[in-house]
């Protein structure tokens, strides 16, 4: 499959790469802050959610594919703010997409946002983690 | 030393209690002249979530080791690194962090390689800051630059290269990574992705104290009697004058070290750095898989 990056995230490594290093982590902190609360429907279902075993600190996903649009909901503990504001870029740039423009996103896009000398390779391959998760879970529900 | 020391009795049961503060006393002593607060987790971004008044920020990925070389700073760069963070030489350091002040202990141990005289630990560190209901802000703080002199990194006394810990077989050694990563299950931390390394299990005849197990629930240091039982009974280092400590890139190992060597008194720590990415990887080195401790190599 071809991968191409949709709007919603080169808009997002745009205003990354925008920044110099250090609000570069300023911008990461207000992904983090704003990740979106989940929906009371999901609220107590933790059963229904993915442990992304690539990162540190327990990141929890569910993927929701309906009409053949995409909803991504994670949690993320607030000590844990790098991992966090990655799973914040995913679950705003990815929820609202078709499944072919989620899948075509390429494996690599955490190491393209201009972070791979201020952060861990170890956090970048968390978030690497979660979007081959997200895809899967998308493969999964989007199967007819 | 410029700033007192903890009168704080529990601290006074370790061998060297002047290289730990408790949070009361570090909330008493904010405005100390001479001291400055570091902060050094391994979540790069808490900092900025809100950290202890005044503290400054010193990021262990970007700013101790060489961009190039697997190596730390040279002489030079450290100079560089303390003077933008306001440290004098004779500054008192009160380093801490998050995880049980897991990378602040290393962050200490490299700022002992430059020979920085006053380093000391938050005990309990971060969250214990924290659970205790005590100030943080998210004022970042703008320090006046320093003439921090540029001093030779020394590196034989409090850390180990793989050639040396093929001359210590037989001495103590400590293994501080979890029991999955000793036994050889696996070459990485559980729930932690793989940094590479060929070969799993531990280094003959090193014993396994998971760094974790020398902090309390509260996050704080075990009592000098509670380390003594876990390190020189159980992991029978005994009176042992020469112990080496590894984990897998040797920033736990480096916690280990801040207890063998503060805490407990042993005359020579050294920290293998290399650990395990570079001994599980190097060609004819002794490995031992399974739970025990393993025999020691003929030579």
């Amino acid at each position: 499959m071809s991968t191409a990056l949709p709007d919603s995230l080169v808009e997002i490594r745009d205003d990354f790469h925008a920044l110099g290093e250090k609000d570069r982590l300023q911008l990461l902190l207000e992904f983090s802050n704003e990740l979106p609360e989940l929906p009371p429907e999901h609220r107590d279902r933790t059963d229904l959610f993915e442990r992304v075993e690539e990162c540190q600190s327990p990141v929890f996903l569910l993927v929701d594919v309906r009409d053949g649009t995409v909803h991504v909901h994670a949690t993320a503990p607030a000590e844990s703010p790098t991992t966090r504001g990655f799973a914040s870029i995913l679950v705003q740039g990815l929820s609202g997409l078709s499944v072919e423009s989620v899948l075509a996103v390429p494996a690599d896009f955490a190491f393209d946002l201009g972070l791979t000398s201020a952060v861990s390779p170890l956090r970048l391959r968390g978030m690497t983690g979660m979007l081959g998760r997200i895809q899967r879970q998308v493969r999964e529900k989007s199967a007819a | 030393m410029t700033a007192p020391i903890d009168p704080d009795a529990k601290l006074q049961s370790y061998a060297h209690p002047e290289r730990l503060v408790t949070t009361a006393w570090l909330e008493q002593h904010l405005d100390t002249p001479g001291l400055v607060i570091v902060e050094c987790d391994e979540d790069v971004l808490l900092y900025e979530t809100g950290h202890i008044p005044g503290a400054v920020k010193v990021d262990w990925h970007t700013e101790l080791n060489d961009p190039v070389v697997r190596d730390y700073i040279d002489g030079a760069g450290f100079a560089q690194l303390m003077s933008a963070k306001g440290i004098d030489r004779d500054s008192t350091l009160v380093v801490y962090g998050d995880k049980s002040n897991w990378w602040a202990a290393y962050a200490l141990w490299v700022f002992t390689l430059f020979g920085h005289e006053d380093v000391r630990l938050l005990d309990g560190g971060r969250d214990r800051w924290i659970a205790e209901g005590r100030t943080l802000t998210t004022e970042h703080p703008s320090p006046t630059p320093t003439d921090y002199p540029v001093v030779e990194r020394h590196d034989e006394e409090i850390r180990a290269f793989k050639e040396d810990v093929l001359a210590h077989l037989g001495k103590p050694l400590i293994d501080v990574r979890s029991p999955e990563e000793y036994s050889g299950e696996r070459t990485h931390m559980p729930a932690y992705p793989d940094e590479g390394a060929l070969r799993g299990g531990h280094i003959p005849t090193a014993r396994s104290v998971p760094w974790a197990r020398a902090a309390a629930e509260d996050g704080t240091f075990r009592s000098a009697d509670e380390l003594a039982a876990i390190y020189r009974d159980e992991a029978a280092i005994g009176e042992a004058e020469d112990v080496i400590a590894y984990c897998r890139i040797g920033e736990r190992s480096s916690h280990t070290w801040f207890v063998l060597t503060h805490l407990l008194g042993v005359p020579r720590v050294r920290n293998y750095d290399g650990s395990w990415t570079e001994w599980g990887s190097a060609v004819r080195v002794p490995i031992t898989t399974g739970s025990e401790p393993g025999e020691l190599p003929d030579r």
